[in-house]
């Protein structure tokens, strides 16, 4: 067996796992610490992230967009969210990301010459330049709002809210049963690679391992669409006949509709400022 | 037979699973009356788990007849709102395995599940959830979300999921398995009146509970009623036993040091040698 091969590709797929759970686990945590956006009503930070993400999508002016980024580190900083997690699960992700995209705007948009590329002669362009960052900043800014939300609001809660925003019964059950046993399978697939694990000896060569990940990924679907079954007759045993019937229970207090009128104030200067001539 | 009148009768019920020839159940005859206690009795594979989904409106049998409170459970008939509401209202079914059980995103939303299904009025579910997660001393654990509770507290969301319908009939499908001796403990005081659900059918192989849990003993073996009589004469016939592999063999070190093996029934505080 070559040595090259050896068990990392197992070690990273139990990784992989830790990840996912780790990650889960400290979102579940960050959602239960004390702090501005946690203690607000689930929906009022669903409505208004939504408001202001609109408001930034229509801003044209990068100074705006960039005082709602702003707004959003300091509300991070409030509620005890770590910049750094910000940093590192979604900055640099959509900086990637939106970057690839935005990329070829810098050389194709016309406009005013301020820089050549070295080797390649391709111009930079101002109009290029702040069209390019314009976009970044517009997809950072909205997927920190997006991420504060989710940080700071347990997952059950964001779901009722969505519930509360109109959102299809059928959808909402569907998202929240899909969290559900997702968790499930991760810790399924996380014993299986164990299992595996403990009883490999030597290494594995390429085809060994895409053997590996194939079969694994086999067994996890059957074993999926097993549980799927069983609980749809869970379901059925306590009366689910085709439609979802849910509790919402939440209450509005004068802080929380404070905090409304006070999203959507900023949303509508937010709109103002960034489409003025 | 029950001297009560029956609340489930099955005539000659068998049952195949689509993708399998054997039949997990194979003329199957049985009254069950209401206010009975049954433990169902067999292997694994018998067919205990296949009895409860027929007796829980599941599945269907193949051939034979089921019938609730004199009415046929055929899947036609739970295209009856009346009966499907009032069925899912009497009969309550409580898994094996409560990761199938628990879907909801927290533990009230799981006990409000059923209720909300049935369409009750939302105060009277939120009253009637709260009552029945005090009465499982579940109450601390009603915002947790029910894949991060232990095996044991799993199972008492699960059966409070259930209990908050008020049952008349509860089925429970080997209701102390994969549990710690505590967990286990505290399911089997559960199960000596089961919360004040009169009529219970529980599925179960272990012998030591039986006599506190049931006052009837239905045996399984191969799909078929091998046995059927009080908890003492199934206890008792340690032929039917072995045959139905209820009675195990296992090596047991005395205080002499000899190391033998004998057939052996636990029972609750200590257990009975059949050599």
């Amino acid at each position: 067996m070559k040595k090259s091969a050896a068990h990392p590709f197992i070690e990273r797929t139990l990784a992989g796992f830790a990840d996912v759970l780790e990650h889960a686990g400290t979102a579940e945590r960050l959602s239960d610490q004390r702090g501005a956006l946690q203690s607000l009503d689930p929906r009022v930070k669903l409505v208004g992230s939504i408001l202001l993400i609109f408001a930034t999508l229509c801003s044209r002016r990068l100074w705006v967009t960039a005082s709602i980024f702003l707004v959003a580190v300091a509300l991070a900083q409030l509620s005890h969210i770590p910049l750094r997690l910000l940093a590192t699960r979604v900055w640099l992700g959509v900086l990637f990301f939106t970057g690839c995209i935005a990329l070829p705007a810098v050389f194709t948009t016309p406009g005013l010459k301020i820089w050549r590329l070295p080797l390649l002669g391709w111009p930079v362009t101002s109009q290029g330049l702040h069209s390019a960052t314009h976009l970044l900043m517009r997809a950072e800014t909205s997927a920190t709002w997006v991420s504060l939300v989710v940080l700071c609001t347990s997952w059950t809660h964001l779901l009722k809210a969505l519930r509360a925003l109109r959102v299809p019964v059928t959808a909402v059950v569907i998202l929240g049963m899909t969290h559900r046993y997702i968790f499930l399978l991760l810790q399924l697939g996380h014993e299986q690679f164990e299992a595996r694990r403990s009883r490999l000896v030597g290494l594995l060569d390429a085809r060994q391992r895409r053997k590996v990940a194939a079969s694994s990924a086999g067994v996890l679907l059957d074993k999926s669409v097993q549980l799927s079954g069983e609980v749809y007759s869970a379901m059925q045993a306590r009366g689910f006949r085709g439609e979802i019937y849910t509790l919402d229970e939440f209450q509005m207090n004068p802080r929380d509709w404070f905090a409304l009128v006070l999203f959507a104030a900023l949303a509508t200067i937010v709109l103002w400022l960034g489409l003025r001539q | 037979m029950p001297t009560n009148p029956s609340i489930f009768e099955l005539h000659e019920v068998s049952y195949n699973y689509h993708s399998s020839e054997v039949s997990a159940l194979e003329n199957v005859t049985l009254a069950i009356g209401k206010d009975e206690r049954i433990a169902v009795l067999g292997a694994n594979g018998s067919g205990k788990s296949t009895l409860l989904r027929l007796l829980a409106g599941l599945a269907f049998s193949s051939r034979g007849t089921i019938s609730f409170c004199g009415k046929p459970l055929t899947e036609e008939s739970f295209h009856d709102d009346t009966f499907a509401f009032g069925f899912r209202h009497r009969v309550a079914l409580i898994f094996q395995n409560p990761e199938a059980q628990l879907f909801n995103p927290t533990v009230f939303d799981e006990v409000a599940f059923g209720p909300l299904q049935l369409r009750w009025p939302k105060a009277q579910i939120i009253e009637r959830v709260d009552a029945v997660l005090d009465s499982l001393q579940i109450e601390h654990l009603k915002h947790r979300a029910p894949h991060r509770l232990s095996g044991g507290e799993k199972k008492r969301v699960a059966l409070a999921s259930v209990l908050v319908l008020d049952p008349e009939v509860l089925l429970l499908d080997e209701p102390t398995a994969s549990l710690d001796p505590q967990s286990q403990s505290r399911m089997v005081d559960f199960l000596i009146d089961c919360g004040g659900v009169k009529t219970a059918i529980t599925c179960t192989h272990e012998l030591h509970i039986v006599e506190d849990i049931a006052d009837r003993c239905v045996v399984l073996k191969n799909g078929r009623i091998a046995g059927d009589g009080t908890p003492a004469q199934i206890l008792a016939d340690e032929n039917l036993l072995k045959e139905t592999n209820l009675l195990h063999s296992h090596r047991h070190r005395h205080s002499s040091g000899v190391v033998h093996s004998h057939s052996h029934l636990h029972r609750g505080h200590g257990h009975t040698h059949q050599d």
